[in-house]
């Protein structure tokens, strides 16, 4: 007993040494002055100056914001939508393949993914004379299509642990569907919305090899200007640029924790 | 508002127009999302197995045409050179089989470390548990690909790892790790242990404490309880997260094209470089068409033991 009792915790915080030891050296060294990554050279913000000022990296930043936004945000409705008839419609003869539909990009290598999307642009742009060429709009569609999956199983999820009694409720007093959804499901699953468009965002913007392929000349997302830059080797700006961003992810993860930690006080008030 | 939205008029005419074509709203909710799947997700893994069997050729798309117009009608022009090539040539069988190696064991080795930390987390109180679990989950939200590039500079010859051993005075010479099958591992495991430890713990969790409770007042030792009650207990949970990591490693392509060497040959670097270096389409498509094939009985697998997952939920 007394074995088992040691081993856990020592073995629990070795894993998470081994999760977190990497991200904190990386975020310590992007504050060294010297050019050789790896030797420390005394404190310095001076490679997030240069960051700042590279315009390549800030060019594909942009872009990479905004393809992140509009695919989260498709994603959403189409994930919810894929999530509620999964849960909430009856059987028709279809719904075991788009259950299998939703479930497999979760799995799926991306290398799969993003080949097979750039053969069916290729395919669609011979037969239709759409999309022509590809770029944004086609990484757009890629990443909605993979975002939806992960949308879908938040939203199921939440969905599958709700009151089904007070639509009920709702339905018995003679509320539309269309009505019961907005007023009574919506604003019930409205934080794992918020959780499914939150990752769908931070998985586009993380995007490189689906991308890849569905992108064509002058759209060129950051993960493929950090991939090319980091295939030369480790470079400075990038230990700021990652820096950042994990920054600011933390600081995301702190303020909804922190607002997990208050809402519990509030529904007991 | 909402009273307002549906009973407004152009809500009742759209709803009455759609009608028309036979589409209730609950067939448009139904139809939206798998019209999207199906053209987006389903439909290109045709057209993959359509192009596989083309030949390269220089042109625009650089395949040539299965099906071709000619004087008397059409022509069909099936080509197995692809997978014949794929066949002959032992790169690809090797590569194959390196990727279902380096999944195999990365994924035990996921396994080895994430079940500690999961039992760990699911046995340990309120507060606690819900900061640890977050750890767990952070790094899902933090760029993968960058945290694949942290582990550059510890492993590479001048990092920080040799550069710490140097210093100490344990080795003489730095140690070689980085562009070897090792470094591949370390990125594998460190990336996909998130992905190991959520289902395991989300299995652990459910585990009456009970059950050991009885097993260890009828005198059974630790490891006898952990045994014969918590592990064939878990075995969703361990068969969900073995397969949440092995099927996306088997194709993995950024680990091994930025910790592994030259001679780390997984089979999704092979069809990054058919199709990116070569231009060779139709043998990229033949090399998904088999991974896929390789991949259909542990996408079987997670299904099932999500089933499974989903069974005990409703059951309780």
């Amino acid at each position: 007993m007394n074995n088992k009792f040691r081993f856990l915790p020592i073995a629990t915080f070795l894993g998470f040494a081994f999760l977190y030891v990497p991200i904190i050296v990386l975020v310590v060294f992007s504050f060294n002055k010297s050019k050789l990554v790896t030797v420390w050279g005394g404190f310095s913000a001076h490679w997030y100056g240069e960051l700042l000022q590279d315009p390549q990296i800030l060019g594909a930043a942009w872009i990479s914001l905004q393809i992140a936004f509009i695919s989260a945000s498709l994603a959403l409705v189409l994930g919810t939508l894929a999530a509620f008839v999964l849960t909430r419609i009856g059987r028709f003869w279809f719904k075991p393949l788009l259950s299998g539909m939703t479930a497999a990009p979760l799995v799926m290598p991306e290398v799969i993914t993003g080949l097979s999307l750039l053969l069916l642009f290729v395919a669609m742009e011979a037969m239709f004379g759409w999309p022509a060429g590809r770029g944004f709009t086609t990484i757009v569609i890629a990443h909605t299509t993979f975002c939806l999956a992960y949308v879908a199983v938040v939203v199921q999820s939440r969905l599958s642990d709700m009151d089904e009694s007070i639509e009920e409720a709702a339905r018995d007093l003679g509320a539309k569907p269309v009505r019961v959804f907005f007023d009574i499901t919506l604003p019930t699953i409205a934080p794992a919305l918020m959780s499914g468009w939150l990752l769908s965002f931070t998985l586009s913007l993380d995007d490189l090899v689906i991308a890849s392929f569905v992108s064509g000349p002058g759209a060129s997302t950051l993960p493929m200007v950090i991939f090319s830059k980091v295939r030369l080797g480790v470079s400075p700006e990038i230990n700021a640029l990652a820096s950042l961003m994990i920054g600011v992810v933390a600081l995301g993860v702190a303020i909804a924790a922190w607002q997990l930690l208050k809402s519990p006080q509030k529904s007991k008030a | 508002m909402t009273e307002a939205v549906v009973n407004s008029k152009p809500f009742q005419w759209t709803a009455k127009f759609l009608a028309k074509f036979g589409l209730s709203g609950r067939g448009l909710v139904i139809a939206v999302p798998t019209l999207w799947l199906l053209v987006f997700f389903l439909i290109p893994f045709i057209v993959v197995l359509k192009i596989s069997f083309a030949e390269a050729m220089i042109a625009r798309p650089p395949y040539s045409k299965l099906i071709e117009p000619t004087d008397s009608g059409f022509a069909i022009n099936f080509s197995f050179l692809s997978y014949q090539y794929l066949v002959e040539d032992g790169l690809y069988l090797a590569a194959y089989g390196s990727s279902l190696r380096i999944a195999f064991f990365s994924t035990l080795f996921a396994l080895l470390i994430g079940y500690p930390m999961a039992y760990f987390i699911a046995r340990s109180s309120g507060q606690w548990r819900n900061i640890l679990l977050m750890l767990v989950i952070m790094p899902f939200w933090t760029s993968f690909l960058l945290r694949v590039y942290a582990w550059i500079g510890i492993l590479k010859g001048n990092g920080y790892i040799n550069n710490l051993l140097l210093s100490l005075g344990i080795i003489n010479e730095p140690l070689v790790m980085m562009q070897t099958d090792f470094a591949v591992y370390v990125g594998i495991v460190y990336t996909y242990l998130p992905f190991m430890i959520l289902p395991l713990y989300a299995n652990l969790v459910k585990l009456d404490g009970s059950l050991l409770e009885a097993s260890s007042d009828l005198g059974a030792k630790p490891i006898m309880t952990f045994l014969t009650i918590t592990l064939p207990l878990s075995l969703p949970g361990i068969l969900a997260g073995c397969m949440l990591v092995f099927i996306p490693v088997v194709g993995e392509f950024v680990i091994p094209a930025l910790l592994g060497g030259p001679d780390t040959n997984m089979i999704g670097r092979v069809l990054w470089d058919e199709f990116f270096r070569n231009r060779d389409w139709p043998t990229a498509s033949a090399v998904a068409i088999i991974m896929l094939l390789v991949l259909v009985l542990p996408i079987m697998l997670l299904q099932k033991a999500q089933d499974g997952q989903n069974q005990d939920k409703s059951g309780i």
